[in-house]
């Protein structure tokens, strides 16, 4: 190790700057940096001048960069490590370079590849979805395959579920997903500028702020805009209040899941409540016209400043008493307990981001470690119960619905207030380089941006932490009833759209 | 027990009383844009090379409904001179071409299909189709489901199955990998039936239009007889549209 270039979250690099290595030396540095504990950012492929690059962004305790050519061919690196299984599926889809040796070399979103490469996967993209690929099998007297999706039975992102199953019980769950895929990555490569934030606000449409933040920011460091003490407020409640209100809904959802039924009727216009007072901010329920790159397009008034206080104080203990009623009811714990279990040691070799690594134990929260906005003197959260399992992801949430209500009063006393926003020409310096890592709801959201010598976006990475997790959520169904899956789905709620992208 | 009850009591009634009762958006809300078409030419030109998603017809001095995403970028731009939102959230049409506007939409009630009051004026039963969508419209029609809004005191249902259904509501932009789905969906669907565009992903593509991964427009799968726009559409605006279409 240690030919990797540390680095700060959004922060510009000239692209000269990063270590160019060998793809061996590369691939070792990985190697060797992911068994050590560390984890994977971003890993992707991009094409400059003609020629294919690989670039990485790791992360322990802090942030590192490399990059290497990209052959149309190498070694494997999910051979060494699970870590990168998906990311090297995404490099064989997106740039037609292949990972030999990958133990499940399939296809993530259904697409034909940027470079008119041979298709790695086989696939005839003149077919409808379902294309010419394989799902995991199992195979045995007893053993049955149970297939759902991609319309599901709720009002729900659309997605494939292959079980297999001996009786009730699920020995494996593949996840095949694609189906929002709406080529998001090339669309931001390639429309005009100001199209940049209506895009980022609609990537995962629950995680608005979370991937607006990430884009503004990144934009912010390679145009050198800076952001006000009042802006930075307005975002920082923003996120939390997303983060509040997509929790409750959860929670709610979960109770709905184990047939407790009242938690879920008072969880489900709670979490109404808390949208509206994103509407109140900036007039969208979902934070939407909100963060843009150089401020806020809103700013906070005592009136909105109080009108939040005021909701805060009523909502509060409301949520207290409807957490307690679900997590003290014994048919609820019941289901809960143990149920849809991911192992620390799984966790931490898959890379779980956000609650769901929270509560298997992994502490990584990227406003702690790589703090943006406000979060440089807030305080962290702390989470008592970290066994992995559905009760485990619950009471996270119910922990970090606290939390995030301590933050948001704590910034409501600040009065900075933000200079009013107007839309300026914007020009990104040119051959740079930037990532941007936030704690969005679900986890770690992050964009890299690349641009070229006229300061026009090269490349631009979106990764929503469900590109993480999504493999935790195969995992916590092995060895469970069949009938558990809603509830260990539910405990997850990741992406569909982020994922796609 | 004793705490179910006391969460009961705490909780209340919490059902709104709309449509008898109107509910006041917070002003900083954006519905209904109101357009001043006697706006400077220039004034004009300079929101329309601004808006993200091009929506705005500089001859006309039109808004396309079903292409923005309610940003609120041209009323900062004009400081109110060219757009202004107003809290209306009544926004449904029944013909895409209604969504051109000035800020003056025909009444929803008055065009809708009457047959398709008479049947589905007492019982609705939608499948949802998220074809591409990027949740939030997604989530805000679960939220009908919700005490407060209750959409089922209406008669009005969301089914798990197409074959239960009297029609669709597709949210998102019909990504190419779920227009397949989607038609499958539709087919499987008993007729009559009626079609729902909602949000302008669905309308228009959204934020997406021009993607070559995605279809972008409903209609030119299947003809669509309600549009419910905005990114997401506000709850009120889609119960506005049900009960106005249908009631």
């Amino acid at each position: 190790m240690g030919k990797l270039l540390q680095i700060q979250n959004n922060e510009r690099l000239n692209r000269a700057d990063i270590p160019h290595l060998e793809f061996d030396v590369f691939r070792q540095e990985l190697v060797d940096f992911v068994e050590n504990g560390g984890q994977i950012v971003q890993f992707f492929a991009y094409e400059d001048q003609g020629a294919m690059k690989l670039l990485a962004v790791m992360r322990n305790d802090k942030l590192f960069v490399a990059g290497c050519d990209g052959p149309d061919h190498f070694d494997s690196l999910t051979a060494e490590s699970e870590k990168f299984h998906m990311f090297e599926r995404e490099i064989g889809e997106q740039y037609g370079l292949k990972a030999e040796g990958h133990p499940w070399l399939k296809m993530v979103r259904y697409h034909e590849n940027y470079t008119g490469k041979k298709d790695v996967f086989d696939n005839d993209y003149t077919q409808d979805i379902p294309g010419n690929y394989p799902y995991f099998q199992v195979e045995g007297e007893t053993v049955h395959e149970v297939a759902v999706g991609p319309v599901h039975a709720g009002i729900i992102e659309p997605g494939h579920f292959r079980f297999q199953c001996c009786g009730e019980r699920v020995f494996h769950l593949e996840i095949q997903l694609g189906y929002q895929h709406r080529g998001v990555e090339k669309l931001l490569q390639t429309v005009p500028f100001k199209r940049l934030p209506i895009i980022a606000e609609t990537i995962a449409g629950d995680t608005t702020i979370g991937h607006s933040l990430c884009q503004s920011q990144a934009i912010e460091s390679l145009a050198d805009l800076k952001v006000d003490e009042g802006a930075s407020i307005v975002r920082t409640i923003a996120l939390e209040l997303e983060r509040i209100a997509n929790h409750i809904g959860d929670l709610g959802a979960l109770s709905l899941d184990v047939a407790f039924n009242p938690p879920a009727a008072y969880f489900g216009r709670i979490r109404g409540e808390y949208l509206n007072l994103s509407q109140v901010l900036c007039g969208s329920r979902f934070g939407r016209g909100l963060v843009r790159p150089g401020g806020v397009t809103h700013v906070m008034q005592e009136e909105q400043r109080q009108l939040i206080r005021e909701k805060l104080a009523e909502l509060t203990p409301e949520v207290i008493h409807v957490s307690d009623l679900i997590f003290t009811a014994p048919s609820v714990l019941g289901r809960f307990d143990n149920a849809g279990t991911v192992s620390h040691e799984n966790g931490e070799k898959i890379g779980l981001v956000g609650y769901a690594g929270r509560a298997c134990g992994l502490p990584y929260d990227a406003r702690v470690t790589f703090p943006t906005e406000c979060y440089g003197d807030l305080p962290a959260n702390t989470n008592e119960k970290t066994d992995g399992d559905v009760c485990s992801r619950a009471t996270v949430r119910r922990e970090e619905i606290m939390h995030s209500t301590a933050l948001i009063n704590t910034l409501l006393d600040r009065s900075a207030e933000a200079a009013s926003y107007i839309p300026e020409e914007i020009k990104l310096a040119a051959d740079s380089f930037v990532v941007s890592l936030n704690e969005g709801w679900r986890g770690e959201v992050s964009h890299c941006i690349l641009t070229d010598d006229k300061g026009e976006i090269l490349r631009y990475k979106v990764k929503d932490p469900s590109f993480h997790n999504w493999t935790g959520l195969a995992l916590s169904l092995r060895d469970q009833g069949i009938s558990e899956f809603p509830l260990c789905n539910k405990s997850f709620n990741l992406s569909y759209c982020g994922f796609d992208i | 027990m004793l705490k179910v009850i006391k969460n009961r009591l705490e909780q209340g009634h919490r059902t709104t009383k709309y449509p008898k009762a109107q509910i006041e958006l917070y002003k900083r809300f954006r519905g209904l844009p109101k357009i001043d078409t006697k706006c400077a030419d220039g004034l004009v030109q300079r929101c329309a090379a601004a808006c993200p998603q091009d929506a705005i017809d500089t001859k006309t001095k039109q808004i396309d409904l079903g292409r923005c995403v309610f940003c609120g970028l041209c009323e900062t731009l004009s400081e109110g001179q060219f757009v202004k939102f107003s809290q209306n959230f009544e926004l449904g049409t029944s013909s895409r071409d209604d969504l051109f506007t000035h800020g003056d939409l025909p009444a929803l009630a008055e065009h809708s299909q009457k047959h398709f009051k008479k049947l589905f004026g007492r019982s609705l039963q939608l499948r949802q189709i998220s074809a591409g969508g990027c949740n939030a419209c997604e989530a805000d029609i679960n939220v009908l489901n919700t005490p407060f809004f209750d959409l089922q005191r209406f008669g009005i249902q969301f089914v798990a199955s197409p074959r239960h259904a009297d029609g669709i509501h597709v949210t998102g932009p019909i990504s190419e990998n779920m227009r397949q789905a989607t038609l499958t969906t539709w087919e499987a669907v008993p007729g009559p039936k009626v079609v729902i565009a909602s949000g302008a992903c669905a309308i228009s593509g959204g934020p997406f239009h021009g993607s070559p991964e995605i279809v972008g427009d409903l209609n030119s799968l299947i003809p669509v007889d309600l549009y419910i726009p905005g990114c997401p559409p506000h709850p009120l605006t889609t119960l506005h549209a049900l009960l106005n279409f249908f009631k």
